[in-house]
């Protein structure tokens, strides 16, 4: 049981995480942020292991993981 | 425990500077400053501080930068070129308002230029003389014992505004041998360190920095700099009067000439002239107060530099071109004698017939 | 649930101001988690430069100076002079480091100065637009070198690590990469490994990461991380590239 939280806030929808997800959980959202990215969404949630390479290639720290 | 010595006027500075609690040195060997570092070197050590030769002018205003962040008492000292390459590093101090002692032991040029004594930088220093709308408090010794004196209060005065503070001497002033009474320095007062980086322990982060994207921001910070300015230019005026009083023509010069000036007066009080002088000693702020009860009265000034005529336009400015004012001035390291500066005054203001 | 992967402590709640897929926001985030670990965010004093690097004195928690271009370590020199039991680090670029102020890393180095330096190669004036820098590779175009880097008029780019490694006060030099998890993990030790050369007092640590521009390479993020490894990797070689035998018995 994982879960991946994205603050869309800090998102500029880079795509570096989705590439990095390798269970595909990632992809880009239908909503902007303030600065008028599509941020990115855990719209596979389940699949999530928390393996965290996601975060770990995003250079805006907008992910977090919970596990 | 005051002592009177005799000592060479770099070396006085140097030991001013302990005397004032400067903890760090950083330099870069060039005549005719280098007995500067080469006494701190032998005798800041034993004080508890630490002289570090730079890589270069360029490495020491730096390193000069980051010791003043901390609150630390630290100080430069270097020769006209040497004042180039500094200039960069001089404006960010400025805009960081951090209170850097710097001394520049003028020589001669443009370009490598000589040795000798010269007030060539006369512009460079109390203009800016770098990038930027800055202000230096810049102090102009004529004796060692002034070289003493004003090393000990550049310390506090630059804390006191949180601006750099130039002494500006010259290589005869720097070689010069004379005696000097080192006296122990008074209390400095106690000044706020509320801005100073030490590690943000049990307080928010503090940052030094002078970038500002925005304009609004870039002009609020111009006007805080503007009042500090003016503020420094009502209370730091200095300047030293001889036989000003009655005199029909007036000198004014610093420095050394600014010494060579007073036997020149002396000299024409014998021969009937009615000579007095102005010697400004800060020359920024510029001491435009001292002009106030002459630029009504006195029938002429001759400034005596050692340049092309640069103090020259702030005598002009503070006498508001309501009096003359010729430039005598001699370059490339020469220095005037009392009879020739006289012999000019004569000439420029036809007082021959005034001889008794 | 517990929380695995989050902010560190070492960064300010600021959104990074970098373009989108640029990895200067990575190597950022490293150097906030390392101060974390070390439990050094309240003695530590950061310098930054003029660049994109410049920004850096908004994004940490640690106290800040900001100076000119190029001469970040001769204040971090200042301010360990005046604090020798503080953490000093100057964050810069490969312009401000290799190129306006090479003059004070190679004597920082060779002084021994008790600090940590880190350079982010990016191969680029990111800032100005994307010119040239010391560090650009043969060949690659930049806006002052339209027609790619010409080693007869430009000559050859500078591999820093590699020079500061031969410098005696230098005593840890890593050349590392944020292009992947891998490297990421393996650049984060590098880090760590500096900071803690610096709390020993061995001497100067300085580590050297290879980054991305994407927008003045004119690429996709994840295709700047594919030319990074592509073309900057046979150039910068990765490794530690100097520990001495006092840093190894750390």
């Amino acid at each position: 049981m994982a879960k991946v939280k994205i603050l869309p806030e800090y998102c500029k929808s880079c795509r570096l995480c989705i590439e990095a997800c390798p269970k595909g959980v990632l992809k880009i959202g239908d909503k902007a942020n303030a600065k008028g990215y599509y941020t990115v969404i855990a719209a596979d949630e389940e699949k999530c292991n928390g393996c965290t390479l996601c975060a770990i290639v995003c250079p805006d720290v907008a992910i977090e993981v919970y596990k | 425990m005051s002592k009177r010595v005799l000592m060479k006027g770099n070396e006085v500075i140097g030991q001013a500077a302990i005397e004032a609690g400067c903890k760090l040195f950083f330099g870069y060997p060039i005549t005719p400053s280098t007995e500067i570092i080469e006494y701190l070197s032998k005798y800041l050590p034993k004080a508890g501080g630490t002289v570090l030769q730079a890589e270069d002018e360029i490495g020491a205003i730096n390193m000069c930068y980051g010791a003043a962040c901390t609150g630390t008492r630290v100080m430069t000292a270097s020769s006209s070129p040497g004042m180039s390459l500094k200039q960069e590093g001089i404006s960010y101090c400025a805009a960081a308002e951090l209170p850097v002692v710097l001394v520049n032991v003028n020589r001669t040029g443009p370009g490598l230029g000589g040795l000798g004594p010269a007030q060539s930088d006369y512009f460079q220093s109390t203009k800016g003389g770098g990038h930027g709308d800055y202000r230096l408090i810049v102090l102009a010794p004529s004796k060692s014992q002034e070289l003493y004196d004003m090393t000990l209060e550049a310390f506090d005065l630059a804390e006191k505004y949180r601006n750099p503070v130039l002494l500006l001497t010259d290589g005869f002033l720097g070689q010069m041998m004379e005696p000097v009474e080192l006296k122990e320095k008074p209390a400095s007062p106690e000044v706020d360190k509320s801005w100073i980086v030490d590690g943000a322990k049990g307080r928010k982060k503090r940052i030094i920095a002078s970038y500002s994207l925005t304009n609004e921001i870039g002009e609020a910070n111009n006007l805080r700099w503007e009042a500090k300015y003016k503020d420094i230019k009502e209370k730091e005026q200095r300047w030293e009067e001889f036989y000003a009083e009655d005199a029909d023509y007036l000198i004014v010069s610093y420095g050394t000439t600014g010494r060579i000036s007073k036997s020149v007066v002396l000299n024409a009080r014998k021969k009937g002239i009615k000579l007095g002088l102005i010697r400004p000693i800060s020359l920024w702020p510029f001491p435009e107060k001292a002009f106030i009860p002459y630029k009504d009265k006195v029938k002429g000034i001759v400034t005596v530099e050692l340049n092309t005529g640069q103090m020259i336009e702030d005598v002009k400015l503070a006498v508001e071109c309501k009096v003359p004012v010729h430039l005598y001035r001699r370059q490339g390291g020469m220095l005037p004698t009392e009879d020739e500066i006289l012999a000019n005054v004569e000439k420029v203001f036809n007082l021959a017939s005034e001889e008794v | 649930m517990e929380k695995v992967f989050g902010r560190p402590k070492g960064l300010t709640e600021v959104p990074f101001s970098f373009c989108p897929g640029c990895t200067h926001g990575i190597i950022m985030r490293l150097i906030g988690e390392v101060l974390e670990e070390l439990d050094i965010i309240e003695d530590t004093i950061g310098v930054s430069p003029v660049g994109c690097a410049g920004f850096s004195q908004d994004f940490f928690t640690c106290d800040f100076v900001g100076g000119p271009h190029g001469r970040a370590q001769a204040i971090g020199t200042g301010i360990k002079r005046a604090l020798p039991d503080k953490i000093v680090f100057t964050y810069q670029g490969d312009g401000d480091i290799a190129g306006i102020g090479t003059q004070h890393a190679i004597h920082t180095a060779a002084r021994g100065e008790r600090i940590t330096s880190i350079m982010v190669n990016n191969a680029i004036y990111g800032m100005t637009g994307g010119q040239m820098a010391p560090t650009t590779l043969a060949g690659m175009k930049t806006s002052t070198s339209p027609h790619g880097r010409d080693l007869v008029i430009n000559g050859h780019p500078i591999d820093l690590p590699k020079t500061i490694a031969t410098l005696d006060g230098a005593v840890y030099v890593a050349s590392v990469s944020a292009d992947s998890p891998k490297n990421i993990i393996q650049a984060k030790k590098a880090i760590k490994k500096a900071f803690q050369v610096q709390q020993a007092g061995l001497g100067f640590s300085f580590v050297s990461v290879l980054s991305t521009c994407p927008t003045n390479w004119g690429l996709s993020p994840q295709d700047s991380l594919q030319w990074l490894r592509d073309n900057m990797m046979p150039v910068y070689k990765l490794g530690e590239l100097k520990v001495t035998e006092e840093v190894k018995n750390l």
